[in-house]
């Protein structure tokens, strides 16, 4: 090794290339064929954990659908492996085990504290409440912010009120986190005391999908009725 | 294989207990932080990161050891992080397969293996001049010493910071659990006391090795 180090030799750029090429070679096939291995159990994992997300908010669903709520104010469903068209809202359509629709679950975000929240929210039709929320995804702080997941008074705010005014256009009562202890509405979130920020961006998050997808969503009710 | 059987695992041993012990990537050279200080915050979580870059380090140097006779010096770094690069994609199509939480628990710190400094030091320092076998058991060494040094701080971690062990909850419903221990500071200080345990061992065995020599 010093021996070549005190001559430095170079190496024709026809070897170098050829290892690189070797070695892009095998590692495509290795990559590839990891890939294709997994493929199956990583979809199969992705469909149980938006399963399992769902039915913790809707406990009486026991199987799902997903829809994709239109802009012109239609609701389609989505195919296996389906893609949302453009400007379209995603939610799922949980039914019981007679096939009757048990509760609508959708998505949120907002910003929290360290990051943006995701959650997951159950609307009741029946109701027109929103019975309980579940995060998909969090950053805030452990021992603080996730407090959101077990604070007995906060999570004792749902269900919350979620009625549409009367031109169906947005919620009659916008959905809004006050100070803890101040609740005194059905459609108010009792934020946590050292955790406000977390507890509003939760609140926030209910409540810019709920304006969103129940203005679209509540037409078309009749049609969710039965599993298709 | 002309050597006699109890000499030559005798030197693998050898081989092996350098990354485990003498030369651990965590408390002896200190390589390697940003994962163990990021992803420790539970036992689970340390010991898939352990696993996931003790595999990568196995198959690279294993790779790297294979073809170390191919790679023109000019282009070794290219070539070793390409191959890094390949068994990281492996692991985390493979995690994803197993659990998305855990998937999302260990978060980038997956992907950052390509950039762990232990694997590439292996195969610059270690793999790209010895045969296959014995490259593989020092990288499963490396491996192994990683993972141990995660889990010694994973476990002290959850145990004050969470009141539980691998997920099993040890003192019940009425432990205030420390939460600073599964906040970054909390990393710093499990670590730094470690690296003080692992030095005053160190120092012990000096003295021990000093009294020896001066009573023979």
């Amino acid at each position: 090794m010093n021996s070549e180090a005190i001559l430095p030799q170079t190496t024709p750029a026809a070897a170098m290339i050829r290892t690189l090429g070797l070695l892009s070679a095998i590692c495509g096939l290795i990559i590839v064929a990891a890939y294709q291995l997994t493929y199956d159990a990583v979809q199969e994992n992705k469909r149980i954990a938006v399963e399992r997300a769902v039915f913790k908010v809707i406990p009486a669903a026991k199987s799902i659908v997903e829809y994709s709520a239109l802009p012109t104010g239609e609701v389609e469903v989505i195919g296996a492996g389906g893609a949302t068209p453009p400007g379209a809202l995603k939610f799922y359509a949980g039914y019981d085990a007679a096939g009757r629709l048990a509760g609508i679950a959708a998505e949120g975000a907002a910003k929290g504290y360290a990051d943006t929240v995701r959650i997951l929210f159950a609307y009741d039709p029946a109701t027109s409440s929103i019975p309980a929320y579940s995060v998909v995804a969090m950053r805030e702080t452990p021992g603080i912010g996730d407090k959101i997941l077990v604070d007995k008074d906060f999570l004792a705010s749902f269900p919350l009120e979620a009625k549409l005014s009367a031109d169906l256009k947005a919620l009659a009562n916008a959905i809004i986190t006050v100070k803890h202890g101040s609740k005194t509405k059905p459609w108010e979130v009792d934020a946590i005391s050292g955790a406000t920020i977390t507890s509003r961006a939760v609140g926030k998050a209910i409540n810019d999908a709920a304006q969103a997808l129940l203005p679209r969503v509540a037409p078309n009710l009749d049609k969710l009725k039965e599993k298709s | 294989m002309s050597q006699p059987a109890g000499k030559m695992s005798a030197r693998n041993w050898d081989e092996f207990m350098e990354g485990v012990w003498r030369q651990n990537p965590v408390f002896v050279m200190v390589l390697g932080m940003c994962p163990t200080l990021a992803v420790t915050v539970s036992g689970v979580n340390a010991l898939s990161m352990g696993l996931a870059t003790a595999f990568v380090l196995v198959c690279s140097c294993g790779l790297v050891s294979l073809l170390r006779k191919l790679i023109p010096k000019e282009v070794r770094i290219a070539t070793y992080i390409v191959i890094i690069a390949t068994f990281v994609t492996v692991v985390d199509y493979v995690i994803q397969a197993v659990s998305l939480a855990l998937y999302d628990a260990l978060g980038a710190f997956i992907q950052l293996i390509v950039v762990n400094c232990i694997i590439l030091g292996r195969a610059e320092a270690h793999a790209s001049k010895n045969p296959p076998m014995a490259a593989m058991t020092n990288a499963l060494g490396m491996g192994v010493g990683f993972t141990i040094g995660l889990l010694a701080l994973g476990t002290v971690r959850e145990i004050l910071g969470a009141g539980s062990l691998f997920g099993v909850s040890l003192f019940g419903a009425d432990f205030q659990p420390w939460v600073i221990m599964v906040l970054p500071p909390g990393g710093f200080f499990v670590l730094g006391t470690w690296l003080l345990f692992f030095a005053a061992l160190e120092r012990r065995k000096q003295r021990k090795l000093a009294e020896a020599t001066q009573n023979a």
